[in-house]
């Protein structure tokens, strides 16, 4: 019997705790966790620490459940839509409460994980010079270059506690194939102490070994495997699912206001126990629409000798 | 990246621009103000060269220029993707299943931004929810007194950098999307996220940044450059119907304007059918 593989309420349980820092939503626009950030809401998570860059609606959602201390992050908010209201009340008003935010870009962020990846303090960079990021940011001092002395910026590494990526397969030890855009997905996987990885399903080891170059997360770094699929919904997983553009907008409209959002929340994570019955909730009808029409299959690579 | 992303902090749809929805009748042809910026926006990429894809318009620009004039320019996108031809469909967001389809390259944010550190990008699109004389761009805080019936004490938390700041610092020519309002064309921005000319002249060569700068500004009622010596945002062309005396009335400094000012040529029939045809919905163009 594995025993890396568990329900999600099981590795939420387990692994995420108050206080911790969570690397999450590291493919940018797709690939992002929501079923494990539901999870972490209705376990009543609190204080987090969200890293990540873009997170789409996910560090939103998260904000307004009140489980967060801290974003860093290079963008907060809705990517098809715009503003990320909870992320708004919280830093505008302390609604639920005051947070604290460490703004990267996205460069910026993916270097912090890949010193951290690397096992180096910093890493140097030309971006966000003369930029305010680096204003008064404990991240990030501009140095001089030993060599050429030139103007650096240098990026201190983060060591998130826990990585929570999502995959579209993995067998059950963890070995994980991703495919399409990564991301930070490799470094935050590295850079990170322990690893949640959501997959779309747990296939066979001779599969990941068919194809070894596809495998972005080696299973030795993975501390749980969890077999959701829709795991990613409304964000796209290719090959699976199309990312559900109404969603993000009912989202916007529907979380102006603090009711709103709570009305949402009720209504998608607290009100419901499982991703069966947020699959359930979502209907048959919408599920086929978003599933993929047409197969576009790649070509075999010959890995014989 | 980040095209408008934040601007009317969520409270106006991200078609809602300021003067959106006109209508210009200019030689028996109708189009939208979204689709003048688009096809403004596609003629500033210039063919065979690299491209770093901002969201929203320039995702609609970059498939605009590879259809048009620009077949062999190479696109960019943040979350690893790099394409040579436009995605088969229209894209809500870079992330989309059909940018991924026919992609020459899927990879990490590193590498591509690793590349353009190197200098590799000739110019990318941005957004901003405010700019200044110098090209300067903020989309992070918003300080200072708040609109009308708004709830906040004294600022707007707008959504960050993204890829923004990266863009700016990096590319060898910087290209912004923006709505053209007084409240956003500040003489000086409240927090710089994504570096101009900071303060004019040698500036960027002062901080460390390698080249670039921005190159066009295209808002909702006109194209402006930067003067090659001071680095000022000027005036280069208005768009139809749109007076220069209400371009200067909506920007926040005294914007000078070309001794040379042109007016921006409207979209042609090649390229609204093809935006027509590309974004049948109209999403992106019609609001």
């Amino acid at each position: 019997m594995n025993r890396k593989i568990l329900s999600m309420q099981e590795a939420i349980a387990q692994f995420v705790r108050d206080g911790m820092s969570i690397v999450a939503g590291t493919a940018l626009e797709s690939l992002i966790p929501f079923s494990a950030g539901h999870e972490i809401i209705r376990q009543g998570r609190r204080d987090l620490t969200l890293i990540g860059p873009i997170s789409d609606i996910l560090f939103d959602l998260l904000i307004g459940a009140g489980c967060v201390r801290k974003v860093v992050a290079a963008w907060v908010g809705n990517v098809m839509m715009g503003s990320g209201y909870n992320f708004r009340r919280a830093v505008e008003e302390g609604i639920p409460h005051p947070i604290d935010v460490e703004d990267h870009s996205n460069f910026t962020i993916a270097l912090a994980l890949h010193a951290a990846a690397l096992g180096v303090p910093y890493l140097p960079t030309k971006t966000a010079l003369g930029s305010d990021l680096p204003v008064n940011h404990p991240g990030m001092k501009e140095i001089c270059c030993p060599f050429t002395g030139e103007k650096l910026l240098a990026v201190q590494a983060i060591h998130p506690d826990i990585a929570i990526i999502q995959v579209q397969r993995c067998d059950p030890e963890g070995n994980a194939h991703i495919w399409g855009n990564t991301g930070i997905t490799g470094d935050a996987a590295r850079a990170s102490r322990s690893l949640i990885l959501v997959t779309e399903e747990i296939v066979s080891p001779d599969v990941i070994r068919s194809d070894p170059n596809r495998t972005l997360i080696p299973g030795f770094l993975v501390s749980a495997v969890v077999e959701e699929p829709w795991g990613a919904h409304p964000s796209p997983v290719q090959g699976y699912y199309n990312r559900d553009h109404g969603f993000y907008r009912d989202y916007h409209e529907e979380t102006k206001t603090l009711e709103g959002f709570q009305k949402w929340l009720n209504r998608w994570v607290k009100g419901i126990k499982t991703r069966h019955s947020y699959l359930q909730l979502l209907g048959e009808d919408r599920i086929q629409e978003l599933k993929v029409k047409k197969e576009a299959l790649s070509a075999p690579a010959n890995f014989g000798y | 990246m980040d095209i408008e992303r934040g601007i009317e902090n969520g409270k106006l749809k991200p078609l809602n621009l300021p003067v959106a929805i006109f209508h210009f009748q200019v030689q028996y042809m109708n189009y939208t103000l979204p689709e003048l910026m688009v096809a403004a926006a596609a003629r500033e990429i210039r063919d065979g060269e690299i491209i770093f894809v901002g969201t929203r318009l320039p995702l609609l620009a970059f498939a605009l220029a590879k259809k048009t004039h620009a077949p062999r320019a190479i696109g960019f996108f943040e979350s690893g993707i790099i394409r040579d031809t436009p995605a088969q469909e229209v894209l809500y967001t870079m992330g989309d299943s059909p940018n991924i389809l026919g992609a020459i390259q899927c990879g990490s944010t590193l590498d591509l931004m690793g590349m353009m550190q190197q200098g590799w990008v000739d110019a990318g699109f941005i957004g901003g929810a405010e700019i200044d004389k110098y090209g300067n761009l903020n989309t992070s805080y918003i300080s200072g007194k708040p609109p009308p019936n708004h709830p906040n004490p004294g600022f707007i938390r707008l959504p960050g950098s993204g890829g923004a700041c990266d863009i700016a610092a990096l590319a060898r020519r910087l290209l912004v999307i923006m709505p053209h309002e007084k409240r956003r064309f500040k003489d000086r921005v409240d927090y710089i996220t994504s570096p101009g000319y900071g303060t004019g002249r040698n500036w960027r060569e002062t901080v460390g940044l390698p080249w670039g700068g921005p190159g066009a500004v295209i808002t909702t009622q006109g194209i402006l450059r930067f003067d090659p010596v001071t680095k000022e945002m000027y005036l280069a062309s208005n768009h139809p119907g749109i007076p220069v005396e209400e371009i200067l009335a909506n920007t926040g400094w005294d914007l000078k304007v070309a001794s040379d000012l042109k007016e921006t040529p409207p979209p042609t029939r090649e390229e609204l059918n093809f935006i027509r045809a590309y974004d049948p919905a109209g999403f992106w163009t019609r609001g």
